[in-house]
């Protein structure tokens, strides 16, 4: 028993560890993207391929004055970006990122915590992520930032409905709420993605929403609420919200790829003739690889799309994403009601 | 503490609603420049703006009676600096009336081609900086490199790039390099393909589409009552052109499309302006083919620098060209008024002269400052990202608004 409590451990350790780095090559992989589409190079002065970007990032905004508005509330202030930061980082504790690897008699699964309502534990976690938003900016006693937050709410909480309607016919499928068994069910070629492309698009739609990014950016709008609700945040608080948005991300692509794209699964994996050791690291990788692409979609939109409105942004989200996941809800029951074997 | 004014959720126990008050520049990043609105907004709602002028006044119209009438040019320059060119030539048009002065043929045709690049580069600018203020910066980068290209023809016909003090009265202090004509040549190669992925990206996009339709959107009507001039008041459906109405500089030479809109909003002035610049793309091309032989400026000794040689070598040269540069030049007594399609709208120059070396009185006709009237009035009732896409549509530029 002390060996799994010292290997979860490790495993959290290791998996916060590298959602920071993930992160922190984000938003070089963001930068360099960007420059990608824009004909342009991306940074390439710190290191080689500008690898120490991040790092001279991070050390910069370490260094930077800790710039605090006179009228701001001091203690909100800072529990906005730490809020944001350490809700960002617990959504990761239930994605299953591999298999179980079995040494002699050991079974280490590769997933923090196998909770039985997995689901309903990111939902929770990514819920709280508006608080530290919304307090943000309204401690920061700034109209934009103040605007940004208002934005950021009820934003957050209208694609929240259709997002989680979106995932009921996932688990009226699967029948189970826990991320593992949802993710175990959809081996080789069965991805969710097939039985439910509906489903799929309305929970890519709002995890960017989720995420605030382009075309959902209006929390943070540079072109019109200046910085939104990190208008007033300077030094490493603003590198806190800039670097959770990468980390939402990271954990959005995780869980897109581990509910429609079968999440550590990949095609033909037994034909392989592998061990099960092996297959279980291969199909963390191929998780990444997945989880590497949904993070280059993100990126791709945010430099083809332009924002929506704010009142477009709330008709979409209450009056197509939610009927539509709602149908997708009835169609999935019937259809499998008639097809159920 | 008693003094904070932090925002508080409780509603307010009188029944009256209150408003807040939000500042709209100076400094804000989609006021490019600086300017300042005022509104009272009802949440995300706009209920009532305020306009701000003045915070880069520099008093230019005053600055211009004491000047020769050459150094107003510079002037010029600092008013609408997207397309400096355009008010160069413009006043070296309204100089050239007040002298009477004929220009020929090639001259005309070069200051098209100028003018038109000019109004290619304003126009570029204009509708990519919709695109950034509706959150797609991708557009702005690739329609800026070909701005950039437009730069580097300035460079090579005057010399400078932003600021350009373009030409001379009478004509240009220089032909056209073949360096010139080439680069203007591989520019018109390359733009077509350029501004298609450009309207690719945005034109048809639908939340492009969606932000910009019926947005800011002004009648035929209050834009004449305004007195709205250029891209605005076409996008309005009013088939207004400076060029067609009051033709200079031989426009009526060449065969071009004036576009116009329908509703006057900002989806229309951004397709109005893409079609000006496929037109002057047009003007352009065919001003090159048929360029005729002759010389690149007017007899206007006067305003003409003699060359440097003859300056160091003969007498009378060295007396013009101190005499030009002193400004000791007498005008006629006359009083003018000369208009140019800028690349907002009508530039127009009211010249007062009393005979003396400068103007008695020289009053700028500025589009931005006229659209900027009527902006409270069409962002009244929207939301702030309207504001924001209307004012960029209208291509407010704080140098042309307060001069």
């Amino acid at each position: 028993m002390d060996i799994q409590i010292l290997y979860k451990s490790g495993l959290i350790i290791v998996i916060l560890l590298l959602s920071l780095v993930i992160a922190m090559y984000a938003t070089l992989a963001e930068r360099k993207i960007a420059g990608f589409f824009q004909d342009r190079l991306g940074p390439n002065r710190a290191g080689i391929f500008g690898l120490l970007q991040p790092v001279a990032d991070g050390v910069k905004l370490f260094f930077k004055e800790e710039f605090m508005p006179a009228t701001a509330d001091k203690f909100l202030y800072v529990l906005g970006p730490s809020l944001t930061m350490l809700i960002a980082l617990l959504g990761s504790a239930v994605i299953p990122w591999g298999n179980t690897l079995v040494i002699g008699n050991n079974v280490f699964p590769l997933q923090v915590a196998d909770v039985n309502i997995g689901v309903l534990y990111v939902f929770a976690v990514t819920s709280i992520g508006v608080y530290g938003i919304m307090i943000g900016g309204w401690s920061s006693n700034n109209k934009y930032a103040l605007m940004g937050a208002v934005r950021a709410a009820s934003q957050m909480i209208s694609y929240e409905l259709a997002m989680g309607m979106a995932l009921i016919a996932i688990v009226m499928m699967s029948g189970s709420l826990s991320l593992h068994d949802i993710v175990a069910q959809q081996h080789g070629i069965h991805w969710n993605v097939w039985y439910q492309p509906i489903g799929f698009f309305v929970f890519v739609i709002c995890a960017f929403a989720e995420t605030n990014r382009t075309p959902f950016d209006l929390p943070e709008c540079d072109s019109e609420l200046i910085g939104g609700y990190h208008t007033e945040y300077s030094s490493m608080k603003l590198g806190f919200y800039l670097f959770s948005e990468y980390i939402n991300m990271f954990i959005s692509s995780a869980m897109i790829a581990s509910l429609y794209f079968g999440g550590y699964n990949f095609p033909f994996l037994h034909e392989l003739g592998m061990s099960h050791n092996w297959l279980t690291i291969v199909g963390t990788f191929v998780l990444f690889a997945k989880i590497g692409f949904f993070m280059f979609l993100f990126m791709w939109v945010r430099w083809t799309l332009p924002r929506f409105r704010y009142d477009q942004l709330m008709r979409f989200g209450w009056k197509v994403l939610l009927p539509l996941a709602i149908v997708n809800i009835v169609a999935t029951g019937v259809i499998y009601e008639l097809f159920k074997k | 503490m008693k003094d904070k004014t932090t925002p508080s959720l409780e509603t307010s126990k009188k029944d009256e609603k209150r408003y807040s008050t939000l500042n709209l520049g100076p400094t804000h990043p989609a006021t490019h420049g600086i300017f300042q609105n005022v509104l009272t907004m009802d949440g995300e709602t706009i209920l009532g703006a305020e306009q701000t002028i003045g915070y880069i006044h520099r008093a230019f119209e005053k600055i211009a009676e004491r000047r020769p009438y050459y150094q107003i040019t510079t002037l010029t320059d600092r008013m609408n600096y997207c397309s400096s060119p355009l008010n160069n030539i413009g006043w070296h048009l309204a100089v050239e009336k007040l002298l009477g002065v004929e220009t020929n043929k090639r001259i005309d045709y070069m200051r098209i081609i100028v003018m038109e690049l000019a109004r290619i580069s304003d126009h570029l600018i204009c509708n990519s900086v919709i695109g950034v203020d509706s959150g797609a910066l991708t557009g702005f980068i690739y329609v800026f490199e070909e701005r950039e290209k437009i730069y580097e023809i300035y460079e090579e016909l005057c010399g400078a790039r932003l600021t350009t003090n373009l030409g001379r009265v009478g004509g240009f202090d220089r032909d056209f390099s073949p360096t010139a004509i080439r680069k203007i040549r591989e520019l018109m190669k390359r733009l077509p393909k350029i501004l298609h992925e450009f309207e690719n990206l945005l034109m048809r996009n639908r939340i492009f589409m969606d932000r910009t339709i019926n947005v800011g959107s002004i009648s035929a009507e209050r834009a004449l009552n305004y007195s709205f001039t250029g891209p605005c008041l076409r996008a309005a459906g009013v088939d207004y052109d400076v060029r067609v109405n009051e033709p200079y500089s031989s426009y009526n030479d060449f065969d071009f499309i004036v576009p116009i809109g329908q509703n006057g909003d900002t989806y229309d002035r951004f397709c109005v302006r893409e079609t000006e610049m496929w037109e002057s793309m047009k003007l352009i091309n065919n001003a090159l083919e048929n360029m005729p032989e002759g010389k690149f400026n007017a007899e206007v000794p006067a305003f003409y620098m003699p060359p440097k040689e003859e300056v160091y070598s003969k007498m009378e040269p060295l007396i013009s060209h101190f005499k030009m540069v002193m400004g000791e030049i007498d005008v006629p007594k006359k009083e003018i008024y000369h208009a140019v399609e800028g690349g907002n709208g009508e530039l127009g120059f009211y010249v007062v002269s009393d005979g003396g070396r400068t103007p008695y009185r020289l009053h700028f006709r500025r589009p931005s400052f006229i659209y900027y009237q009527a902006y409270p009035e069409m962002i009244v009732g929207s939301t702030i990202s309207d504001a924001i896409l209307t004012m960029s549509s209208m291509n407010i530029i704080a140098g042309e608004l307060d001069a």
